[in-house]
């Protein structure tokens, strides 16, 4: 039997996010619901309160930081335990079975899609944020080191932990209650809209100190803000050690989850 | 050469032997079809052949290897058409060909596929704007464009009008005329007796009765039913002997008007295999 050449996973990944982000992008109500939904509340919420906090910070600014961080949980978390429960649901995932791809290839193009995705929305984000409340964009190329690993960190831990919700859920429908209500409650708890987030009982900062969510916005706020503003922290540091160190967390345990829950299909028996 | 061995297949549920001690051998080049009412196992045994179930018991060689331990390499010589699907709804059908020609090692050309599965006129359109026909013939599109040495068809003209199942037929026996093993499984009766090179009746996990459509249960040697009319009206004689029958009767050399001798149907025959279940 002559030896055949199968297509590496990587090439096939590529494709599939080629496949991934044409569908993603064709639907025009989800596209703009999903991107348009953080930018919005930024304009609403930032124009509402945007007084200054201290000399030259507003809290606009404050928030288009935070904003951004909880946009890429939308982009990720929320779009990922969708897209992917109706994937189950539609038959994508059966018939991908069916055939010779990975299933490494599967995430890696869900994974791209979600890297352009969360870079579109983060453009967005920071669009609003210049425009409205002229947020200074740092010029130091250490912020940006900073912006580039919390972006990668909370990106995958996220997309990771979506895939893993999106096997919670029954159906596509549910997979959106399912990872829409911890995420906007995990916002409010997680000092996004209620800025500083020192003004939230410590108790619940405290539970909000376990998931991905805090610490992206917080370490996006490092980047934004200057220094001086960490006196608003809980910790009073950007404590961008231990950011690192629960998003990498997140991404192992997001990892594991996602393995042992991972289904093709819905059907049981 | 043969394409499918299995000899003792058990598979349990929970509440049910699903499969109770199968043996098949399926050439290669064959069309095989695999009949049985619903729950009768037919589904389990084809799962477990495509790699997607474990067996409980028994041997297992699909195109040489063990489905439950098989690798890329294998499914990619494998292809497989499910029942209903409703994926790829943004993308074409162009790009859907495209998209997964590139897994395979040794695809078909998209457009070779796109012709031969008649889905020139909608190669452009998007996947969601296909009727339930068309939407069927791009699944078998996705199943073929690997060139698969061994097809799997699952129910593939459930909800078809007439002519929609005899263009897909047409497809069928294309692709069974370019040396592609075929399995598939119907509830359409005349599918299995137009498609088939030879059936098998799976009821209650076992398979009561094989082998090429007009031989099944015996039906090629059955008593037959021999009809015609004549001065008195309409008269029927069952008989094993209907050449030697007709031959008595028209000894005269008359016509026989209204002349008709039948066997029983391969539906017929499929009730009494399968009347226990019922």
């Amino acid at each position: 039997m002559t030896t055949v050449h199968l297509p590496s996973p990587l090439s096939i990944g590529l494709a599939r996010g080629v496949v991934e982000l044409k569908s993603f992008f064709r639907v025009k109500e989800q596209a703009l619901f999903t991107f348009s939904f953080p930018a919005l509340i930024l304009a609403i919420l930032g124009s509402v309160f945007d007084r200054e906090i201290e000399a030259g910070v507003t809290a606009g600014q404050v928030l288009t930081a935070s904003m951004v961080g909880a946009g890429i949980i939308a982009t990720s978390f929320v779009n990922l335990s969708i897209s992917v429960a109706l994937d189950r649901e539609d038959g994508t995932l059966l018939r991908l079975r069916g055939t010779p791809m990975p299933l490494l290839s599967y995430f890696t193009g869900k994974i791209i899609l979600v890297f352009v995705a969360s870079l579109a929305e983060t453009v967005l984000v920071l669009g609003v944020g210049v425009l409205l409340f002229d947020l200074p964009l740092p010029s130091d190329p250490a912020k940006w080191l900073t912006f580039a690993w919390v972006f990668v960190l909370a990106v995958v831990s996220c997309s990771l932990i979506g895939i893993a919700t999106a096997s919670l859920a029954k159906s596509a429908q549910s997979g959106a209650a399912v990872s829409n209500v911890p995420y906007v409650s995990l916002q409010f708890i997680s000092g996004v809209y209620v800025s500083p987030i020192t003004m939230l009982p410590a108790g619940m900062v405290t539970v909000a100190s376990f998931f991905p969510i805090k610490w992206t916005a917080q370490g996006f706020r490092s980047v934004f803000l200057p220094d001086s503003m960490t006196k608003y922290e809980m910790a009073g540091a950007w404590e961008l050690g231990k950011t690192a160190l629960v998003l990498g967390a997140w991404c192992v345990v997001g990892l594991v989850l996602c393995l042992m829950t991972f289904r093709w299909s819905n059907k049981r028996r | 050469m043969t394409a499918i061995h299995v000899r003792g297949l058990r598979k349990a549920y929970p509440k049910i032997q699903a499969v109770a001690g199968i043996d098949l051998d399926i050439e290669r080049g064959e069309v095989f079809a695999l009949l049985g009412p619903n729950g009768a196992g037919k589904t389990t045994t084809v799962e477990i052949l495509e790699g997607h179930r474990k067996r409980d018991e028994g041997t297992v060689s699909v195109l040489g290897q063990d489905p439950g331990t098989a690798g890329r390499e294998w499914r990619a010589r494998l292809g497989i058409v499910l029942q209903t699907a409703t994926d790829a709804a943004e993308l074409s059908v162009r790009e859907t060909i495209r998209h997964f020609a590139r897994y395979y090692p040794r695809p078909r050309q998209p457009e070779d596929v796109i012709e031969l599965c008649g889905l020139e006129e909608k190669a452009g359109a998007r996947v969601k704007s296909l009727s339930g026909g068309q939407r069927r013939r791009l699944d078998v599109a996705l199943g073929i464009v690997g060139t698969p040495e061994l097809l799997f068809l699952d129910e593939p003209t459930t909800g078809f009008d007439p002519q929609a199942r005899r263009q897909f037929w047409g497809l069928i026996q294309k692709l069974a005329a370019d040396g592609t093993t075929i399995v598939l499984t119907t509830h359409y009766l005349d599918e299995a007796e137009a498609l088939a090179d030879r059936v098998a009746v799976i009821s209650r996990g076992e398979i009561v009765a094989q082998g090429p459509p007009g031989e099944l249960g015996g039906r090629a040697t059955r008593e037959a039913v021999v009809r015609w009319f004549d001065r008195d009206g309409e008269q029927e004689v069952r008989t094993p002997t209907p050449t030697k029958l007709i031959g008595e009767l028209s000894l005269g050399g008359g016509e026989l008007a209204g002349l008709t001798v039948t066997r029983p149907t391969l539906e017929e025959v499929y009730l009494d295999l399968v009347g226990g279940t019922r």
